[in-house]
């Protein structure tokens, strides 16, 4: 769908407090803004982000045409044993993109 | 005498044409109202009281580019499996739509916080609020004053 990056420590504490640092590209078209051809744009955006810390959810946002372009989200976890975090945006027409990072927990 | 007057009458004339453009442009098309608000936040929490504090709103108070806002939330709370936030959900009203965001949160989040970039088509009152494992809820509001909106601008073609 789009390029996106994350930002997780590499390595961390049992029991920290990590922050996690999110970000894809994408133009979260509103549907609000008129084209150059005098017709509404139609609405495209991403509506869900979901988080999992080796399977198990640890964050979900439903977003809104009100999130900007590109969106940024970050968000705190703790990091309770070493594996994977995985994830995911899905759009409006239910195309996801997947993205994951190791984390070595201590 | 003549000519002067006429050119000071063609300035007034385009003057009061440059004032009537500008208005006509401030007349948004789909603007949400503090009522629609309401409604989405009792759409999403229901019909139960939302009392005021442990949440902060961090928004900027001047905007100067309503395309994107940074936002933080933090909530107050142990986030124990006893006692946790289970939801934040932010609002606003006068966007089209008032729902900005709404986040699910759990005790793996070890800290009730996120930030995010939002879009503020005016200035206008943006509200947060709390969801926590007891059934509480509650809330921080902040106003913003936006110099240029999201929204409504032209695309780029």
């Amino acid at each position: 769908m789009a390029r996106a990056l994350v930002h997780v420590p590499a390595t961390a504490k049992k029991g920290d407090v990590i922050e996690i640092k999110t970000l894809i590209s994408h133009i979260m078209e509103t549907g609000y803004r008129i084209g150059i051809t005098g017709t509404p744009i139609p609405r495209d955006i991403i509506d869900d982000f979901v988080c999992t810390y080796n399977g198990e959810e640890v964050f979900r946002a439903k977003l809104y045409p009100a999130i900007a372009a590109n969106p940024f989200i970050s968000f705190f976890t703790v990091a309770t044993e070493s594996g994977t975090l995985a994830f995911s945006w899905t759009d409006q027409h239910g195309a996801t993109q997947v993205q994951t990072a190791a984390i070595t927990v201590e | 005498m003549d000519r002067d007057r006429s050119r000071r009458q063609i300035l007034q004339a385009a003057a009061l044409a440059g004032c009537g453009a500008l208005l006509r442009l401030s007349i948004r098309p789909a603007a949400a109202t503090p009522e629609m608000m309401k409604d989405a936040v009792r759409a999403v929490i229901g019909e139960a009281p939302v009392k005021k504090g442990k949440v902060k709103l961090d928004l900027p108070p001047l905007v100067e580019n309503g395309n994107s806002v940074p936002c933080t939330v933090s909530v107050e709370s142990p986030m124990t499996a006893a006692d946790h936030v289970k939801a934040i959900h932010i609002f606003n009203e006068k966007n089209p739509q008032p729902n900005v965001i709404g986040v699910k949160l759990g005790p793996r989040a070890g800290r009730a916080s996120f930030s995010t970039r939002i879009r503020l088509a005016d200035s206008q009152t943006v509200t947060a609020i709390a969801e926590l494992s007891d059934g509480s809820f509650w809330s921080d509001d902040i106003d913003v004053i936006v110099t240029l909106a999201a929204c409504v601008e032209e695309p780029k073609p």
